[in-house]
């Protein structure tokens, strides 16, 4: 699979600002019969966007206008904890977010996005909570650039934040690698090593 | 040479190449697939060509979205029918052996390994599921991994992984009558939180580990991914060998021997170093109930509702407030005597034959209260036939309880055993989330006599006051 290079991305937030926001919640399980890798962006948040009747919940937020459009979630500690499911990030992909901001992701859940070009950028509490004030504050005008390259998560208001990441799974985003394609290249590494086991 | 961990021994053994921007390649002894979260890893094969590398390695069953029911009856649900049967034929199509419904062996991917002699000391076991830190309680390092990973270890029998901390978990002291390997797990949770472990493998250590069967160090390492660990693990000794001696796909007679003096080579060096470190006084640890919808959020079943004003940052006080709303709580309010409307005794934490033995012993001669549904759900179908063996699914009909084929179920609902909105459930499985048994439904986590216990009262209650017949 080649995915979208991930370099920098300029685009408009939403606030998420919850901790503990596990896998169930981003997609529930009545949505993981697929066989597919698409037709889950609709299931995104499925149990808070909609009432039990199939309304619109209208104090959600990402059902406000502001959210609508939104590229970069601003979300909580340990984002993505519980179920390995990418389904996960599968839906929040379709559903247009390819940056995550968050003081920390659960182990799964971070690899499950790069492994889709969506960038897990961890940033620390109180950089997190003045995003989100920003983001309030805006009310849907809000943007922000994260640039993988330098590392930096930047708006046009001052805020500067330099964050890190395994520079593994960095490369991958940067370039839009196939990881597969990539471990094939050490065959011959594989081979030995099953040789030499037996 | 430096003292290493169990983990340390088992990482160095399988790293086939270092990638110079860090993380290692490591080989993948034993692969478990289901039919959730692979349909998407094969077709990725299929569109590029490949092939799986190592079938042989790779092991197949069906357990999330089975019905647990009548099984000569077809499913129906065309959805889940249609990812059994893409599962079907790609075990066809790729020469992978797989349980399936049919078979006398089928059960959740994390029960069978283990029953099977699959998952054996020292082995790197992955599987598209997070309870694959189960395994751990062999001594192997096992973890869970995305449909991606999935994708990759079929292709290439290996994963890439950038190498965790570790993190001893010591469990001091004896635990006390009523107090279960779930209680243990539970009570970690709730002193480390549901991130208290991100990025490190547990290492469970400690004379009230020591002291567990398999089936308890299973549950135990089952819930590593509720404190948020990569995985966790616990040294083989005698109780792991006697377990693995004689099933299928262990080492046989002829290679035993060896095998087992490799294993004793696995434990901890005395004086390795782990990164973090947290002590445990088991003798302290009651029985634990979970309140809230996060398994961080649990007490002892003599323990209160809490205030959110109690709680010390402003995010704590906000999930706090959620959760008691959700879960229809008012602070203040004893668990003990809560009132409940379903009980599930299952899944891969507590689904095994001995926890339905600690469950049938508190129903034993006792009836479920009226109003009260009650399901055991066994982890395996082998698990179910030795339950008859036993006679436990005599105990269970008679009290009231429904005796049911083996799968996933109420864990996670993806079959037809879901709860309704309001229904509050004393449940032996390993998440609360908000809907995870169902959208609205209210889960309180527990152990398998703690639930049985709550089945008969009709509502949560403290096991230590039961009388076992």
């Amino acid at each position: 699979m080649t995915l979208t290079p991930f370099v920098r991305h300029f685009g408009k937030c939403a606030a998420l600002p919850r901790a503990n926001v596990d896998t169930d919640q981003i997609v529930p399980k009545q949505f993981l019969k697929r066989v597919e890798r698409t037709g889950f962006g609709s299931a995104l948040f499925h149990d808070w966007r909609l009432r039990p009747d199939g309304t619109q919940n209208t104090e959600f937020e990402l059902n406000q206008a502001e959210a609508v459009g939104a590229t970069i979630l601003i979300a909580g500690a340990n984002f993505g904890c519980g179920s390995s499911r990418e389904h996960a990030v599968w839906a929040l992909a379709e559903y247009g977010f390819r940056a995550i901001l968050a003081p920390s992701f659960a182990d799964i859940f971070s690899a499950n996005c790069c492994q889709n070009g969506v960038a897990p950028v961890r940033l620390s509490g109180d950089q997190i909570e003045e995003l989100v004030r920003r983001c309030r504050a805006g009310r849907g005008g809000y943007r922000l650039t994260v640039d993988l390259e330098a590392q930096r998560v930047t708006d046009d208001a001052g805020f500067a934040a330099a964050f890190t990441m395994e520079p593994y799974r960095r490369e991958m985003l940067l370039r839009g690698l196939d990881e597969i394609g990539r471990t094939l290249l050490e065959e011959p590494r594989i081979a030995d090593f099953e040789r030499s086991r037996t | 040479m430096t003292p290493r961990t169990l983990f340390e021994k088992v990482w160095e053994t399988h790293v086939v190449h270092r990638f110079p921007e860090g993380p290692a390649l490591l080989y993948i002894d034993l692969h478990l697939v289901h039919e959730v979260t692979s349909p998407q890893a094969f077709e990725g094969l299929r569109q590029a060509g490949r092939r799986v590398r190592r079938p042989e390695r790779t092991v197949a069953t069906v357990d999330h979205n089975v019905p647990t029911g009548d099984r000569s009856l077809p499913l129906d649900d065309p959805i889940a029918a249609t990812q059994l049967d893409t599962l079907a034929q790609n075990a066809r199509a790729f020469g992978v052996e797989l349980f399936d419904l049919a078979s006398p062996q089928q059960g959740i991917v994390h029960v069978i390994g283990p029953e099977l002699g699959l998952t054996q000391p020292g082995m790197i076991v992955v599987c598209g599921d997070s309870h694959t830190s189960t395994h751990g309680a062999f001594g192997a390092f096992a973890l869970g991994i995305g449909t991606s990973e999935v994708e990759h270890v079929l292709a290439t029998q290996c994963l890439v992984l950038a190498k965790p901390r570790t993190m001893e978990a010591h469990f001091n002291g004896r635990r006390s009558a009523g107090v279960t390997a779930k209680d243990l797990i539970l009570a970690l949770i709730g002193r480390i939180g549901t991130a208290g472990a991100t990025g490190h493998v547990l290492e469970y250590t400690g004379e009230a580990i020591e002291a567990l069967s398999m089936e308890e160090r299973m549950t135990v390492c089952n819930m590593s991914i509720e404190a948020g660990a990569r995985a966790g693990m616990i040294a083989p000794d005698e109780t792991t060998f006697a377990y693995l001696e004689g099933r299928p796909r262990a080492p046989g007679n002829h290679d035993w021997g060896r095998t087992v003096v490799a294993w004793r080579q696995l434990a901890s060096d005395p004086g390795a170093e782990y990164d973090r470190h947290v002590d445990i006084d088991a003798a302290a640890v009651g029985p634990q109930v979970t309140w809230g919808t996060s398994p961080g959020m649990v007490t002892d079943i003599t323990g209160y509702v809490p205030n959110p004003v109690d709680f010390p940052t402003a995010d704590e006080r906000r999930a706090v407030e959620r959760a008691l709303a959700y879960m229809a709580l008012t602070p203040g309010t004893p668990l003990e005597g809560l009132p409940i409307d379903r009980v599930f005794v299952g899944s891969c934490t507590n689904g095994r034959i001995e926890d339905l033995r600690a469950a049938a012993e508190i129903a034993l001669g006792r009836k479920v209260a009226s109003g009260v549904r009650a399901m055991v759900v066994p982890g395996s179908q082998q698990v179910k036939a030795q339950g008859e063996r036993e006679g436990l699914d005599r105990i269970f009909r008679e009290a009231g309880f429904e005796w049911r084929n083996a799968g996933c179920s109420l864990c996670l609902g993806m079959n037809a055993d879901v709860l309704r909105r309001g229904e509050r459930c004393a449940s032996t499985s390993n998440r609360n989330f908000e809907g995870r048994q169902g959208a609205g439904g209210r889960t309180h986590l527990m152990s398998p006599a703690m639930a049985a216990a709550a089945a008969v009262a009709g509502r949560l209650v403290d096991v230590r006051a039961w009388a076992v017949a």
